[in-house]
């Protein structure tokens, strides 16, 4: 059950980037990404940070997966 | 002890694609030093970690980490039902980044022991920007094997095996926005089940008017994630983040959380966060607080992590960067501190340390707080 949407999910991907690459140039030149390249335009700035608030919300939370940064598992009762 | 949440998996370079907006370098060479702290529930939770990541060629990065959880509980699970305990938990990891172009492949390998739980995880990432860099995408895909063991009976051990795999997006939508999506699927099989859990269930013969028995799981379980991120620049030089996830399983469960994150920097290298978190889930299809009779249903938890709760954090944040020069040899260096307080309030989990009425009891709610105190070094 669970395969066939990631393989969904790529090919559509896949679909969206081959189409959106024909007739769309990019838009934000490198010149104009001094805004993007600040650090704190960062997802994760700190991975070990991070990191480690994923493996507390992970050892007490059901859900996981999807959060972007690199996280553990103790399971700490 | 533990394994309330079995996955002791290490995501893969997701990382890499979703943390650089400017993708297709490697990460920089620095160090971190970082004291953890968690304190809630009856848990205390403290330790070190460690994390140094150093390019030993134009196109080569090395990283290893060191990380520890000293524990020590008397949580409400284990007031139950044991004794209070302390155990300690040490997780090392090596990987490699590997640059080719626009192309950055990640292996990594992750070992987490503990007295009665040894994992092991592989993983593999690629990320490739293309679009004029303004668009990566990430693929990743993990393997892990679990050795569950029991500190109550040398005989007991089992195994578990986890995989998973992750597609993600990074897009530079405008010049001050990036947006990102991640989707991950995860695979477990085999030993799920905590073998010190334990469910109760109504027993007349019983003085307080139940008894307990072994907690049983299904021995698969399926789950998939989706987040979506997007990061905008605030024209004063300040940063939001917004984020919000969607999760379900094939145990019935599922989950949402909200996140955002506010980052400002100040004159003379102070930088404060602010950050808000809610979260929500449903119980797990075999989850009750209380089950009817003994062996009432095929699988049956008690579990509070699998029962429907919902948490809330406020976190607060603090960072100050050194002038150059300060430690030398050290091109930039930052000391960083960050609070997070969790409020967790649980829907269907019976406070079973009050003396009420079996059933009756109050629901189970409880604060955290958490310390991260970490100094990060440029070289």
């Amino acid at each position: 059950m669970k395969r066939p949407n990631v393989i969904k999910l790529m090919i559509l991907t896949g679909i969206f980037l081959c189409t959106g690459c024909t007739g769309i140039s990019p838009w934000v030149k490198p010149y104009e990404r001094q805004n993007l390249a600040d650090p704190i335009m960062s997802f994760d700035r700190d991975a070990i940070a991070s990191r480690y608030m994923n493996h507390v919300y992970e050892a007490r939370e059901a859900a996981r997966g999807a959060e972007g940064s690199v996280g553990g598992g103790c399971g700490c009762n | 002890m533990g394994a309330t949440n079995v996955i002791r998996t290490p995501l893969l370079a997701i990382t890499l694609a979703c943390s650089h907006a400017m993708a297709a370098v490697l990460p920089a060479d620095r160090a971190d030093i970082l004291y953890h702290a968690f304190d809630g529930g009856g848990a205390e939770i403290t330790g070190p970690s460690v994390l140094v990541r150093k390019e030993v060629a134009d196109t080569v990065s090395i990283y290893g980490n060191y990380y520890v959880d000293m524990v020590s509980s008397a949580s409400i699970d284990v007031q139950a039902t044991a004794s209070p305990y302390s155990e300690e938990r040490t997780e090392t990891s090596v990987g490699i980044d590997y640059l080719n172009d626009k192309s950055v492949f990640s292996l990594s390998y992750t070992n987490s022991s503990e007295d009665d739980y040894e994992a092991q995880t592989v993983s593999f990432g690629i990320s490739q920007d293309f679009f004029g860099d303004l668009s990566t995408i990430g693929l990743g895909f993990s393997q892990g094997n679990d050795v569950v063991g029991n500190n109550t009976d040398d005989s007991f051990s089992q195994d578990t095996d986890h995989r998973r795999y992750n597609l993600s997006l990074t897009q530079i939508l405008t010049k001050s926005l990036i947006a990102s999506a991640v989707f991950e699927s995860v695979i477990d099989q085999g030993y799920l089940n905590n073998p010190y859990r334990s469910v109760r269930y109504q027993d007349a013969s019983a003085g307080r008017g139940y008894s307990y028995e072994a907690e049983l799981y299904p021995s698969t379980r399926n789950s998939d994630a989706l987040s979506l991120r997007a990061l905008y620049y605030l024209p004063y030089r300040a940063a939001l983040k917004l984020e919000y996830r969607h999760f379900s399983d094939s145990w019935g469960i599922i989950a949402d959380s909200y996140e955002a994150r506010y980052t400002h920097p100040f004159a003379n290298g102070w930088l404060m966060e602010f950050k808000y978190r809610a979260y929500e889930q449903s119980s797990a299809d075999f989850y009750s607080d209380l089950f009817d009779f003994s062996e009432a249903t095929n699988f049956r938890a008690r579990d509070k992590e699998l029962s429907s709760f919902g948490s809330q954090t406020v976190g607060l944040g603090v960072s100050y960067e050194f002038k150059p020069g300060f430690i030398p040899q050290v091109n930039k260096s930052t000391l960083n501190l960050y609070w997070d307080h969790i409020q967790f309030n649980y829907d269907n989990f019976r406070d079973v340390t009050s003396d009420q009425l079996a059933g009756e009891e109050p629901l189970y709610s409880f604060d955290a707080n958490v310390i991260r105190l970490y100094l990060s070094v440029w070289y």
